[in-house]
């Protein structure tokens, strides 16, 4: 017998283990080749079998080399649980199960001197979410009558873009009693009001990216559903910069300022002006940290797009240099606005953090008219790879944060003048018009989401830990990678074609939620028609508490 | 539901009509409370045209805390009016121990002052007023303004009539404009001041249905203007967005449509003041109403209009002679005042226009 190495990893500490049944395996390799892991690998097994030939019974002893599937108990190559060998297994001779005695969080830094690093989702909030004790209580009946959600028109759109409060519009009443338009107002466009997140195009593989690309294009062009996709950090190929679908987008500048230099060098053969430009002040939703883009992840072409060497890729938790709120509207507002001639909403993006609601409050009385939008990301929220650490234990929820927000607008009269954008984890449940129509009712004007996208593209990750391996560059859908083999995979008409029909499911979805409480235009702000059925929630957000 | 009315005349009419005007379709409400507001006044009040007359409902106490507040502000009273109300048995009617309908003259310090100055005083010194008698509910301040007169009670809307001797038609108290409502109490508790019509320096409105933005109205609303209290009812946000774009704006009646009932953006795009529309969709997306209602207004001008929601789910009717003009929430009302009109002529407003009537008494449709 061996001595035991009690130090040694064995499969049993790993997060998931390989259960493989060699009666029913074939030998046809397909599991192996097809993870990206490299969490399975053939082997040879000496096998002792005892037998009889003869009429009584003579045991013999005969052994045997066998070729088995095994797991391997190797940190670097740990099993994710994505399940892709039991799909390409003819036979369902293997697949992996969830182990719930795993040592992993321990032997992974013991090892390594590093905590796991993911992308994906957070690992703690599994328990009901605030957004699923609140309910559309507020559904007219006689007095108030509801609408028909077949028959009627709704108006399902969002501000982006700075808004005048009324008494300082330009106008003045001319001659035949008609409001004439004396000056300029900052640009403001109407959209959906569900946004497809800021994703940088080095987290996805370029193909995930055409998809999203030609779904928004499909949804505007055929569907008649204006919805607006962000880039991440990270810029954008030049081809889609200087297309027609760039007005589509709303283009990033984070804090890294990765890939400006070519949307600047780009800004001259641009035929469509961007549908915005979102600043983001660090990593959207971990107040304090940055995103991360593994080496792993940087190829040739997303060295090209940022103009950066191959290396980890950190976005800066905050704007190098900007370390104030009046700093940030001057110099960024100032210049993102002058660059594109103040035709282009200008928005921040921030963290759902302790401080947003100040930010929000300085950020309403901006003298210049400038901040197009506010938008908030919360805890749940963020593709980006990071730490474990950050995903599961930085930042604030968003829903009562979006209300805090709201609630100051009110105090000062000014709700609606900064339009109120919020994401994090909403469509976590798969649902995102109810999530998007609560939010929208606790006073954002719009939502928006990136990680349900992933969900429509076919990730195999979910909440509770599986897969979430986007940071290596594995992925085994092709949809955060960048490695051609595995980007193939991905079938981006597929991928296109789900999300169209996702929007278009969730937009009838809308419709069902705004008809009962008898409105034609988005609900914003109206909690009148939430109830919650816990008191706590009830309390915090001001709605009525129904039990 | 309630049911509102309004007569807009070129000779000066009794209060009678109104009644006879909301009574005929008492179907149609609970009989818990009738309102009215009459402007343009004439009768006992038609030499008084330029100083505010205030009307008060309130107990004894109340009418001493009021006598005290306008005293120390300087007001001098010139005239006062105190109905012959009739306490006989059996009336429904919860009311209050004095009404009191008297004119004032400005305070001396304010005789050269502009105008607006002096319609600030009015509006401060009836919020004061207001808020002194709200302690111990004694009394209720509804109107102080020149050429108006409020009345407000709980009860049946023809008990109320017989209580201030309403029904018997005379000369004495008479008004070119009055706004009436018969009241059903349905989601709130009787409060006097939730009944409408609603008035603010010389705006009134009242409505009758059910104001789906209300949260909405009023959190916007309540930042705006101090004058902007109250909220007892969801349909009060009419008459401060009536209020705030044609008074604090300085933005023409035509606007008030586009403000409460924003034509859908697909549409506001073909239209060559797009640029205008969307701008006040966007700033003033917070006075938006999307609930079944009907709007009755009048303003300083005494101009009369009636609109809609955009789902035009409350019904009106607008009938008129020569020297009359009357709207209904049913048409049975306009039978029995006007029998000899040309009914043909009705106007059922449709849900983009509104219809007003202006001193002439010409009818107008406006299209939004
Ligand atoms: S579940 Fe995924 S990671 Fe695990 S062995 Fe199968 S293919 Fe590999
Ligand atoms: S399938 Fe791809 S995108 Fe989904 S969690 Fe795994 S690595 Fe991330």
């Amino acid at each position: 017998m061996e001595t035991v190495k009690i130090n040694d990893l064995a499969c049993n500490d790993l997060p998931w283990k390989v259960i493989y049944d060699t009666t029913r395996c074939t030998l046809c390799g397909s599991c192996v080749a097809a993870c990206t892991f490299g969490a399975i690998k053939p082997r040879i097994e000496r096998r002792r079998k005892a037998f009889s030939d003869t009429e009584t019974p003579e045991p013999k002893i005969s052994f045997k080399a066998v070729p088995v599937i095994t797991q391997l108990n190797v940190l670097k190559h740990y099993c994710r649980g994505c399940g892709v060998c039991e799909r390409v297994c003819p036979n369902s001779a293997i697949r992996s199960e969830r182990n719930p005695d795993s040592r992993f969080n321990v032997v992974y830094q013991t090892a390594t001197a590093s905590g796991p690093k993911r992308g994906g989702r957070n690992n703690l909030e599994n328990q009901a979410r605030t957004l699923d004790t609140l309910r559309v209580g507020r559904i007219s009946q006689m007095t108030d009558p509801s609408l028909d959600a077949q028959r009627h028109t709704f108006d399902c759109l969002a501000p982006l873009g700075r808004i005048l409060p009324a008494d300082r519009l330009p106008f003045t009443v001319g001659p035949d009693g008609k409001l004439v338009p004396t000056g300029h107002t900052p640009p403001t466009s109407w959209i959906y009001p569900v946004i497809i997140g800021d994703m940088s195009i080095g987290a996805l593989s370029w193909r995930m990216w055409e998809a999203v690309a030609m779904a928004v294009a499909y949804l505007n062009e055929e569907c008649g559903l204006p919805v607006r996709m962000c880039s991440g950090e990270g810029g954008m190929p030049v081809k889609l910069l200087t297309s027609k679908y760039l007005k589509y987008t709303i283009l990033q500048i984070a804090s890294g300022h990765f890939g400006w230099n070519r949307i600047i060098k780009a800004m001259p053969k641009m035929i469509e002006d961007p549908a915005g430009v979102l600043i983001k002040i660090g990593q959207g939703a971990k107040p304090g940290d940055g995103g991360l883009l593994m080496a792993a992840k940087v190829a040739s072409h997303i060295q090209a797009i940022r103009g950066v060497p191959k290396a980890d890729l950190l976005s800066p938790p905050n704007h190098q240099g900007l370390y104030s709120i009046e700093e940030s509207v001057q110099k960024m507002f100032l210049s993102m606005n002058a660059a594109f001639k103040f035709r282009v909403p200008v928005a921040i993006k921030v963290a759902a953090s302790a401080t947003s609601v100040s930010v929000f409050n300085n950020l309403v009385r901006d003298p210049y008219n400038i901040v197009g939008g506010f938008f908030m990301d919360g805890i749940d929220g963020g593709t980006g790879a990071a730490h474990d650490i950050s995903l599961d234990h930085t930042g604030h929820p968003i829903v009562s944060k979006l209300r805090d927000c709201y609630l100051a607008a009110v105090a000062q009269g000014r709700q609606g003048q900064i339009p109120l954008w919020a994401a994090g984890g909403l469509g976590k449940t798969g649902n995102l018009a109810a999530d998007a129509f609560k939010m929208i009712c606790l006073g954002a004007n719009g939502v928006f989401t990136g990680k349900l996208i992933l969900q429509m593209a076919g990730c195999l990750g979910n909440e509770h830990s599986r897969c979430n391996a986007c940071n290596t560059g594995l992925c085994p859908a092709g949809i955060t990678t960048q490695e051609p083999t595995l980007v193939r995979r991905l079938n981006p008409d597929r991928v296109a074609e789900n999300i169209v029909n996702y929007f278009l499911g969730m937009d009838q979805e809308l419709r069902k939620l705004m008809a009962p409480i008898g409105n034609s235009a988005l609900p914003v702000g109206r909690s009148d028609c939430l109830v919650s059925t816990d008191k706590a929630v009830a309390d915090r957000l001001q709605v009525q508490y129904v039990c | 539901m309630c049911r509102i009315g309004a007569i807009k005349s070129l000779n000066y009419v009794h209060p009678s009509r109104a009644l006879q005007l909301m009574n005929s379709q008492q179907k149609g409400h609970d009989n818990s409370g009738f309102a009215m507001v009459m402007q343009d006044l004439g009768g006992i009040f038609a030499d008084y045209k330029d100083l505010p007359t205030l009307s008060l409902a309130c107990t004894d106490e109340g009418l001493k805390i009021a006598e005290g507040i306008l005293g120390a502000a300087g007001f001098k009273q010139v005239f006062e009016w105190i109905p012959e109300t009739n306490r006989m048995p059996g009336l429904d009617i919860k009311a209050m121990p004095n009404y009191v309908f008297r004119t004032f003259d400005y305070p001396e310090t304010y005789a050269k002052s502009p105008a607006k100055e002096k319609e600030e005083l009015l509006t401060a010194t009836r919020l004061k007023l207001r808020a002194a008698m709200e302690r111990g509910e004694t009394g209720f301040a509804y109107s102080f303004w020149p050429d108006v007169i409020t009345l407000k009670e709980i009860g049946d809307p023809r008990d109320i009539g017989t209580f201030f001797g309403l029904w018997d038609e005379n000369d004495r108290f008479t008004a070119k404009v009055i706004t009436a409502q018969c009241r059903q109490n349905t989601n709130y508790a009787i409060v006097r001041y939730a009944a409408h019509p609603f008035f603010l320096q010389g705006y009134t409105t009242l409505a009758n249905g059910e104001n789906t933005f209300y949260q909405k109205n009023k959190e916007f609303q309540a930042s705006l203007n101090p004058a902007y209290i109250g909220f007892e009812s969801d349909s009060q946000c009419f008459l401060y967005t009536l209020h705030y774009m044609h008074r604090e704006l300085g933005w023409p009646l035509s606007y008030y449509k586009h403000i409460i009932t924003p034509l859908p953006f697909e549409e506001v795009q073909k239209r060559e003041d797009r640029e205008q529309l969307s701008a006040i969709r966007q700033s003033l997306a917070h006075l938006e109403i999307n609930g079944p209602n009907t709007i009755i207004g009048a303003l300083p001008d005494h101009t009369l209009f009636v609109c809609c929601d955009a789902k035009k789910l409350r019904p009106i009717v607008v009938g008129h002679t020569k020297e009359m003009v009357a709207f209904s929430s049913e048409v049975c009302g306009i039978n029995e005042i006007m029998p000899d009109r040309d009914w043909e002529t009705d106007i059922y407003p449709n849900e983009r226009e509104i219809v007003v009537i202006d001193n002439t008494l010409e009818v107008q449709r406006w299209k939004q």
